[in-house]
């Protein structure tokens, strides 16, 4: 029986929000702990550390997935998107925008990997209802709203696409 | 089915009232909360986030069976391990911290057992902390766990409250002499007159409520930090009421007030999860004294389960009696409810049965009502005051009879209900438990529900579905909401919880404003709200004000976030020191101008004239020269540009507010799911103060609510052991199976403040489960069969069916 006390480690190399970080841990470590204690990016958060209640969504080569249910190890070569970056695109300031607007945060606990959730919906599902926005965010636990006004916001999010608002042109235009 | 909101939040509802201040701008008005920003970066700082010097973490071996005797602790091994700091047991911790018995004198009779921050001799539920490992890293923590050696003899459970009180069953606490831990009757007389009417119509219906919790995303946590340099504590915690803690500590400790800080933060949900002293928050604390470092502790989901606070596992019999008229005549229940080992500490475990006494029958003007409460011990996870607090339970069973009597005399559910509430013009009024009622609205509100979810259009649909095999069905609750409590809740008990809040504003030499509230911030807006009052009351931008809440430290002596009080007592206090600030202002201008103090008015950052409008004065000037150049000022005159003023509510016991709610669903009888068409909330909390935050206290509140009437529960298996302790298990309401939810609002503001505002944060949890309930036998009658088991599962709508 593997004792307690020897916990293997392996070097990891990833891109976090844009930033190179090199770091050696302990191959149980799942990513979201590497994220918090590691790198110390506090932005993504555990409510379960069972895959259930996505506080701990991010984005790995541009795929969300539970950081909690990533080995940190699994991700060596990977880019790494939380909501704590620096440059947020154009799509996740709208949906912060949009979450201040309709108050779809309380506590703001569940924000960080609702956003990244959102984030993927817009811009994978640009033609997204309501329906298919409540549906594509049921993995996401929030207690607090009640979840009408996060759907709002997304939904807010998704019609300001459609009428052009992230096109090259409207961003160029915003750019100036 | 998810239509688009059809009707947009009213984003001014502050010009349907009085205005309470001179210039009003920010009150009444649906203002975001730029606040939340740092949150939507990832930029809080929740209490995992917050990281010190000599940090140590501490993970808890909890009992993994529902009764125990301790037999043998042996911790060489976990001691041993690199990394492991201190591995501590029961009698240790016990040397520092005194036991507790959680009791209030104003429910008499009530009785608990010592209790203690880790488990002494005995483990007494499944989940009680017996062991803390302290190590360098949770993780080292936690393997340590595992290299604990604990022997221990299974004791008998008591799990059922049925059969809790019988001879034949075990004590928990054989020096207690039973397991009963409060019981109440109240009796108006009555009720057997009203039976024995020869135009009595009798309805009754046993109600089961299932046992559930809050499950905050955050779990709870906090790190504790005692200083032995200068013999202080900090606690930084995820709390609802940070001076209460301040109290306990330094009662549990033997520390005085000037020893001890606790400060709260971003607190990640606690919807009465966060209020209570938990005893591994004590085992915590003495841990950090013991060890002179800073101790985190962060419970992870699975002892959340069995640690956090569960709540209102209730059996109700009960009864209606009308007349064949109409008239409501009369309501009798009788509660039983377990709630674990151990009354909660401090509030007590006795409250949720009592207000369900208090509340039954609560918005209808019967004058018979007779109520027994038997509150029993158990080995589950002990039970306390979650979000609603009796209300959802009372108004369930309220609403559900109400709704079986209109079924059984043939009356439109909405009708019955206008003949019966107590009238909107006779205010105050005393409710047949003995409850004062200030001013309510129910004819108002059921009226406005009614044409807010276009109610006979649904009702025609509902007869045409019937005919194709769609079972649709309309679900109306009536609800009462005790808010903004006196002195009667709790400190008339002998509980050191504070029924004052008090707000500080001063104003910076720049012309902001920083307020420092003893009410603090958990999601609600509190702060968002505070910001509001103060730029209305004194005269500013709202963009020029600071909120400081959270600190021991910082903020004036309050009771902070229960009972649905932030916004009636917490607003009331920043309204009182901002017209007080306001006035000190304009002293100061006089000073400075040499003009009259009746020519002079604050109106938006600046004194002006108060004639013309001309600006006189900026506040950064003012600010400037009382600040920088008092030499300029007379020698006689001071100004005083920081202002504290405290509220406590001492019309009324309590402020209760009123609602009504509406629930549409589809049950398809096939498979037994209950599809949440759409929910209507019609809410009088007084005076709004921002309209979008009151809707979403009612959203998130109604879901919490809807959550224990179709999903929630904590089943237990024979041996007292929690079967569906996870995330994955224990279903929680999600984004895909809730509706949109239409809120309306009616405002009678409360004569007891200026303010007028009355608590939003529970009254759509009260509300949702009877709704819910309603709607489903609303959508069940062709079939002539009720549910009365919440949570409505699938199975149980199939078993009453019969098709299972």
């Amino acid at each position: 029986m593997p004792t307690p006390n020897d916990h293997p480690t392996r070097r990891v190399h990833v891109e976090i929000n844009g930033q190179a970080v090199v770091r050696d841990v302990e191959c149980r470590k799942h990513l979201t702990d590497f994220l918090r204690e590691d790198c110390g990016l506090k932005g993504s958060h555990l409510g379960c550390e069972h895959g259930v209640c996505g506080a701990c969504t991010v984005r790995v080569d541009g795929q969300i997935v539970r950081g909690c249910l990533v080995l940190a190890a699994q991700a060596d070569g990977c880019r790494i998107e939380t909501v704590e970056t620096e440059t947020p695109s154009p799509r996740l300031k709208a949906l912060q925008d949009a979450f201040i607007e309709h108050n779809a945060l309380q506590c703001g606990y569940c924000t960080p990997g609702m956003l990244m959730a959102a984030l993927d919906l817009v811009e994978r599902r640009p033609h997204a209802g309501r329906e298919e926005v409540r549906a594509w965010i049921s993995g996401n636990y929030c207690r607090c709203t009640g979840y009408h006004a996060i759907v709002d916001a997304v939904c807010a999010v998704l019609a300001q696409q459609q009428a052009g608002r992230f096109s090259d042109a409207a961003l160029l235009e915003a750019a100036k | 089915m998810n239509h688009p909101t059809d009707l947009p939040t009213r984003r001014d509802l502050g010009a349907d009232l009085p205005a309470v201040t001179e210039d009003q701008r920010h009150i009444g008005v649906a203002i975001p909360r730029e606040g939340t920003r740092r949150l939507t970066e990832g930029r809080g700082q929740f209490i995992d986030d917050i990281e010190l010097p000599r940090m140590a973490h501490v993970a808890f071996w909890r009992s993994p069976v529902a009764h125990m005797r301790i037999t043998r602790i042996e911790r060489s091994a976990a001691q041993a391990l690199p990394g492991v700091i201190a591995v501590v047991t029961g009698p240790e911790i016990a040397a520092l911290c005194k036991p507790w018995v959680a009791t209030l004198a104003h429910l008499a009779g009530i009785k608990s057992a010592p209790q203690y921050p880790l488990a002494m001799d005995r483990a007494t539920w499944q989940g009680e902390a017996v062991v803390a490992v302290v190590a360098e890293t949770r993780a080292r923590a936690e393997d340590a766990l595992a290299l604990l050696e604990i022997e221990w003899e299974d004791l008998p459970a008591v799990l059922d409250t049925q059969t809790a009180l019988d001879p034949a069953t075990p004590l928990i606490h054989p020096e207690l002499g039973d397991n009963l831990c409060f019981e109440r009757q109240l009796d108006t007389g009555g009720v057997d007159e009203a039976v024995a009417r020869a135009d009595a119509v009798i309805f009754g219906e046993t109600y089961v409520f299932g046992r559930h919790t809050g499950v905050t995303l955050e779990p709870r946590c906090q790190i504790a930090d005692w200083n032995p340099g200068d013999q202080k504590l900090t606690v930084h915690h995820s709390f609802q009421a940070p001076h209460m803690m301040q109290d306990l500590y330094c009662r549990q400790f033997g520390l005085q007030e000037q020893q001890v800080r606790v400060l709260c933060r971003d607190v990640g949900g606690s919807f009465g999860i966060k209020v209570h002293a938990y005893p591994d928050d004590f085992a915590t604390v003495a841990l950090s004294i013991m060890l002179k470092r800073p101790v985190k502790f962060v419970a992870d989901r699975i002892e959340s389960f069995v640690s956090d606070i569960h709540a209102r596992e209730h059996r109700i019999d009960a009864k209606i009696v009308a007349t064949r008229a109409g008239e409501i005549l009369a309501f009798e229940i009788d509660d039983l409810t377990g709630i674990g080992p151990f009354s909660m500490f401090p509030r007590t475990s006795g409250i949720e049965g009592n207000q369900v006494v208090n509340l039954t029958g609560g918005p209808y003007k019967h004058k018979a009502y007779r109520a027994r409460l038997r509150v029993v011990f158990q080995n589950k996870t002990p039970t306390c005051q979650y979000r609603g607090v009796g209300h959802p339970i009372a108004c369930a069973v309220t609403e559900a009879l109400v709704d079986g009597m209109a079924m059984k005399l043939g009356r439109d559910p909405i009708d019955f209900r206008q003949q019966n509430v107590i009238p909107d013009d006779a205010y105050p009024a005393t409710g047949a438990s003995g409850i004062k009622l200030e001013l309510l609205s129910h004819e108002a509100c059921l009226r406005e529900a009614r044409r807010l979810c276009d109610y006979d259009t649904l009702r025609a649909e509902q007869a045409t579905l019937r005919k194709t095999g769609v079972y649709r069905g309309i679900g109306v609750a009536a609800l009462i909401e005790l808010t903004n409590p006196s002195a009667a809740f709790y400190g008339v008990g002998g509980a050191r919880i504070a029924s004052q809040d008090g707000a500080t504003l001063r104003l910076e030499p720049s012309g902001a404003l920083t307020v420092m509230s003893s009410v603090g911030e958990q999601g609600q807006g509190a702060e968002a709200i505070f910001a509001q009052i103060a730029a209305d009351a004194v005269g500013v931008d709202i963009g020029r004000v600071r909120i400081v809440t959270g600190d021991t430290d910082a903020t004036p002596y309050g009771g902070g976030t229960w009972a649905s009080r932030g916004a009636g007592i917490g607003g009331e206090a920043v309204l009182q020191a901002g017209r007080v600030l306001r006035e000190n202002i304009l002293a100061t201008a006089e000073a400075i101008l040499q003009r009259d103090r009746q020519e002079l008015r604050v109106f938006r950052g600046a004194v002006v004239d108060a004639r013309s409008g001309a600006v006189l004065l900026e506040l950064a000037e003012l600010g400037r020269i009382a600040y920088f150049r008092s030499d300029t000022l007379p020698k006689t005159f001071t100004p005083e540009l920081m202002v504290t003023r405290h509220y406590a509510q001492r019309d009324y016991p309590f402020i209760f507010t009123n609602g009504v709610q509406v629930s549409h669903v589809e049950v398809d009888t096939d498979t037994g799911f209950v599809r949440l068409l759409k929910h209507w909330a019609i809410e009088d909390c007084g005076r709004v103060i921002n309209p979008m935050l009151v809707d979403e206290q009612m959203r998130g509140a109604i879901v919490q609510g809807i959550g224990g009437a179709l999903f929630e529960e904590c089943l237990y298996d024979t041996d007292g052991t929690l079967r569906n302790g996870n995330m994955a298990d224990y279903l929680v309401p999600m984004a895909a199976e809730m509706p949109d939810i239409v809120v309306g609002h009616v405002q009678s503001p409360t004569r007891s403040s200026m303010l007028g505002a009355k608590g939003a944060g529970e009254a759509g949890t009260a509300g949702a489960p009877g709704a819910v309930m309603n709607a489903i036998n609303d959508a069940l009658a062709p079939f002539g069969v009720r549910l009365s088991s919440q949570p409505i599962t699938p199975e149980k709508i199939l078993r009453a069916l019969g098709k299972i």
